[in-house]
């Protein structure tokens, strides 16, 4: 207020022709003459020359992007698909990892292991308890060593992890070629593009590679896998799962599926995590508006006093 | 100051505005007795919580109708009850 009323106090055009005409003509001067005080065109054109080169050849320079990599060993980008349970306000459809779970279990873990993941983890999330204790008893642990320092076998517990397919790191190289399987429990954080890189890339096996691809002995081609070679064959097939709710299990829904699954098992917070950032967004808006209020509140005296100065009348 | 209205406050007071925002009923009420003061702070905030989660829960489902858990709950708990019998 203060700064715009002194503004307004002062002439504004009277101030700038004063500063304009003070410059150019000078009251004395100790320069040659009014002639060099305007820069010759020589001068100007030169300027200009340089200052273009300057900005060309920056441009040049930082605007390329570097690629270390062919386009071929990039991968092909996979598209963007719009992911139900991607979105700010939704949580996982809950059915939909049920049935990706059957998905894994069918199709993927007979190769790719979920070691993160506990069984007592499904229980409330998309399986009862006793579905939960059953299928964990179909697994062997190792129990801790008895009095004479032997291991046995036990069966499954809710709190056992879900064991792996392989004993390790060379057995599974072994088995798939030299080719290691990788842990599938946080694939889609550990993947650039996450969900539709992944579902890409299960549903983007061509039926035969393209003409003047080189696809590796042993190799699948896949455009979505970073150099188009790929270990893994096509393993989802229409059909090859039949889910128990009646969903027809084409290949991209058992895609789908699986994808959200292996997004829970990355991210299993999700669902709280979500319901937590809407009530604090909630609560810190109402909070906000209080503080704004306050500051108003406690604002109002001091913007709307008035000062004025009342000069001392001289007496005569 | 010309034209300053009288007023029952002593003028050093003026530049408070001339009416509180808070009724009479809080100062006499709420914020004579500490104990009362603080024991009321505590329950609002007891009750507030309590409203706000139920309703806020009650939005939440209704963004997410038929994709929690709890939706399709009861599918697998009555086939696991048939199964017994």
């Amino acid at each position: 207020m203060l700064a715009r009323t002194v503004l307004r106090s002062v002439p504004f055009r009277g101030v700038a022709r004063q500063s304009l005409n003070k410059t150019s003509t000078r009251a004395s001067s100790s320069a040659a003459g009014a002639e060099s005080a305007s820069s010759p065109f020589h001068l100007t054109l030169t300027a200009s020359a340089a200052t273009a080169v300057a900005l060309g050849s920056a441009a040049y320079l930082y605007g390329q992007e570097a690629f270390a990599m062919t386009p071929a060993e990039e991968g092909l980008h996979p598209t963007a698909y719009p992911w139900e349970h991607a979105k700010w306000n939704k949580t996982f459809d809950h059915q939909a990892l049920r049935r990706g779970f059957q998905v894994y279990r069918e199709v993927c873990a007979s190769c790719h292991s979920l070691t993160r993941v506990p069984w007592r983890s499904f229980v409330g999330v998309m399986h009862t308890v006793d579905e939960m204790k059953a299928m964990a008893e179909e697994n062997e642990y190792d129990t801790e060593p008895n009095d004479q320092g032997e291991i046995e076998k036990r069966p499954g517990k809710l709190s056992d992890y879900i064991p792996a397919p392989y004993k390790n790191e060379e057995a599974a190289r072994a088995a798939n070629g030299g080719a290691l399987p990788p842990d599938l429990s946080l694939i889609v954080k550990g993947r650039h593009g996450g969900c539709n890189y992944i579902f890409s890339l299960l549903t983007g096996y061509p039926d035969e590679p393209p003409a003047g691809a080189v696809v590796g002995e042993g190799m699948n081609f896949n455009p979505y896998f970073p150099g188009t070679g790929i270990a893994m064959g096509r393993v989802l097939f229409d059909g090859v799962v039949e889910y128990e709710d009646g969903t027809p299990a084409t290949t991209s829904q058992m895609a789908k599926d699986v994808v959200e699954f292996l997004n829970w098992a990355a991210e299993p917070e999700m669902d709280d995590r979500k319901k937590m950032g809407v009530k604090a967004i909630a609560l810190l808006t109402g909070l906000f508006a209080v503080s704004v209020w306050v500051k108003r509140y406690k604002w109002a005296p001091i913007k709307t006093r008035k000062i004025v100065y009342s000069p001392p009348v001289s007496r005569r | 100051m010309a034209g300053a209205v009288r007023s029952p406050r002593p003028d050093r007071f003026r530049y408070l505005p001339a009416r509180l925002p808070f009724p009479r009923i809080f100062k006499r009420g709420l914020f004579r007795r500490n104990a009362v003061y603080l024991t009321s702070i505590f329950g609002a905030a007891f009750a507030f919580e309590l409203a706000f989660d139920t309703a806020s829960n009650k939005i939440w489902d209704s963004f997410n109708r038929g994709r929690q858990w709890k939706d399709i709950k009861y599918q697998y708990v009555n086939k696991a009850e048939e199964d017994d019998e």
